[in-house]
Order: structure tokens, then sequence, then C-alpha cells
């Protein structure tokens, strides 16, 4: 029995998606938002390496490679404009961030 | 039952759980805590897929940097006291909805149409040849990166001076409103 088949790790990915799709539905503090957005980002990370292994081309590596890159300077802005919100409003709960709603 | 078995079940494991426990937990410092024992396990599931510099780089760029970032940020705006409502229960019982019915209609496709995929050993590719000798490692990765890759990983330079730039602006505004 090889459990390292490719459905299960198709599987893994899915889940891990889903599970980080519920927290950006529930969570309302931007911090974790953003968090729940890194494990979508990783879920899709790990469902290329899993698709570089399955076809022997390592194309899927340089894609990880580029979105962590994106990751990075993505949290890098996202975090410098949370703690900007948080000296302003004094809160970062996404449900009191409600100015731009007429 | 060997070895890379049990591996892949505990990994897989531990990330499930870890990412669940990053939704459910009240304080946000122990949500990255979570994050990072998720990234940790990602990396062993990287090291099974022999993807051994996108591994590294997991643990260098993810719980190094990106994680420790969150840290600083949580504890310089003093989160870790436990402030944050509730969302009401429809709404709960309603992102539950969504999100299982994503997860299930994305493993309806997979049964629908990779049902009868084989599955196959470690050390072959699906599509049947072996994998080469240095599969995932740093020459061969470096060598697509600088040659074929080599556009976008410039535009990825300019995007990183693009985000530095503006994250310091954005972190040194107000200190400059007030003096």
């Amino acid at each position: 029995m090889n459990l390292i088949g490719f459905e299960n790790y198709l599987w893994l990915g899915s889940a891990l998606f889903c599970i980080g799709l519920l927290g950006v539905l529930v969570r309302r503090n931007v911090i974790i938002l953003l968090m729940c957005i890194e494990l979508m980002l990783n879920a899709s990370n790990l469902l290329l390496v899993v698709f570089a292994k399955m076809f022997g081309n390592m194309n899927g590596h340089i894609f990880v490679f580029f979105s962590m890159l994106v990751a990075a300077a993505e949290v890098s802005v996202g975090l410098a404009l949370i703690v900007l919100i948080y000296r302003k409003f004094r809160t970062i709960d996404s449900s009191f961030l409600d100015k731009l709603k007429g | 039952m060997d070895l890379t078995n049990i591996a892949f079940i505990a990994f897989s494991a531990i990330t499930l759980i870890c990412a669940l426990m990053v939704v459910l937990a009240r304080n946000p410092i122990y949500s990255v805590i979570f994050l990072i024992l998720t990234m940790f396990s990602l990396t062993g599931h990287y090291v099974l897929l022999h993807a051994q510099f996108i591994a590294i780089i997991n643990i260098i760029v993810y719980a190094g940097a990106i994680m420790v970032l969150f840290l600083f940020v949580l504890m310089l705006m003093n989160m870790n006291a436990n402030n944050e409502p509730n969302k009401s229960f429809l709404w709960k019982v309603l992102a539950g909805l969504v999100a299982s019915g994503m997860l299930m209609s994305i493993l309806l496709v997979y049964i629908k149409n990779m049902g009868d995929m084989p599955i196959v050993p470690t050390t072959n590719s699906a599509v049947g040849q072996a994998l080469p000798a240095d599969f995932g490692y740093i020459k061969p990765l470096g060598n697509l990166l600088f040659t074929e890759y080599v556009f976008p990983f410039e535009i990825a330079s300019i995007l990183f001076i693009a985000a530095m730039v503006g994250a310091v602006f954005l972190g040194s505004r107000e200190k400059s409103t007030n003096n």
C-alpha cells in the first residue's frame, strides 16, 4: 500500500484551501484574514509542487518560488497598511472598517 | 506500511489540524504559532515530494521572515487579549456551508476526472518516466530560473523594490505628519 499517491495530495491541498476560505469568511481580525490568505497560497503551492513531480517537470517549482516572492511582498505591504489602520481607527476589526460604505 | 507512508499521514494530520487551529484559535498569537507549525509540516511534504530547494525556501521565507513579521505586528498592537467579537451564528453556518460546498465540488471534479489515475511509486512521475536524479536540486532550478524565467525574475525584483518603498512610506507617514 502506497499512500503517497497524487490523489491524496489533491485531497490535502483542497482541504487546506477550504480551511483558509473558511477562516476568511468567519474571522474578523484583519491579521488573521491575512494569515488565512497565506494558508490558501500555501495550498496552491503544495499542489504546484505535486503537479511538478507528477509530470517530472521543474517548472512548477519556479512558480512556487515566484508565488512565495509575491506573498512576501504582499504581507509586508499588507501589514504596513494594517498598522496604519490601527493607528487611525484604534481597531483592526474588519466589521468596523466600513467607511467606504455609503 | 513503510516509513514514507507514516510520514505522509503524520504530516497531513499535523497540517490539517494546525490549519484548523489557525482559524479556530481565539488568541491571534496562537494563530501565528499554529501557522508556523503548518509551514513546518508543509516543508515535510515538500521534502517527501523531492522539492528540497522549495522546502528550504519555505522555512526561510515563510517560517523565518513572514511569520516573524506577523508576530512583531501583533505584539506592536498588543493584540494578545481576546477582544474579538463573534460573528452571528447564521453567518458562521453560511460560511461553513460555502467552504464545505467548495471542498465537495473540488473533490467531485477530482473523483470524476482522476478516479482511474494509478498510484505510482514515489521515484516515478505519473506519466511513467523516472524522475531525473537531480530533480528539485538547486542546480537545475537555477538553470531554469536564469535562462527561461529570467524576465519574470527581474520583474520580481522590481516588485520587491515597489513593496519595500510602499511599506517604508506607509510606515513612516504618520510620524512625518506629527513632526
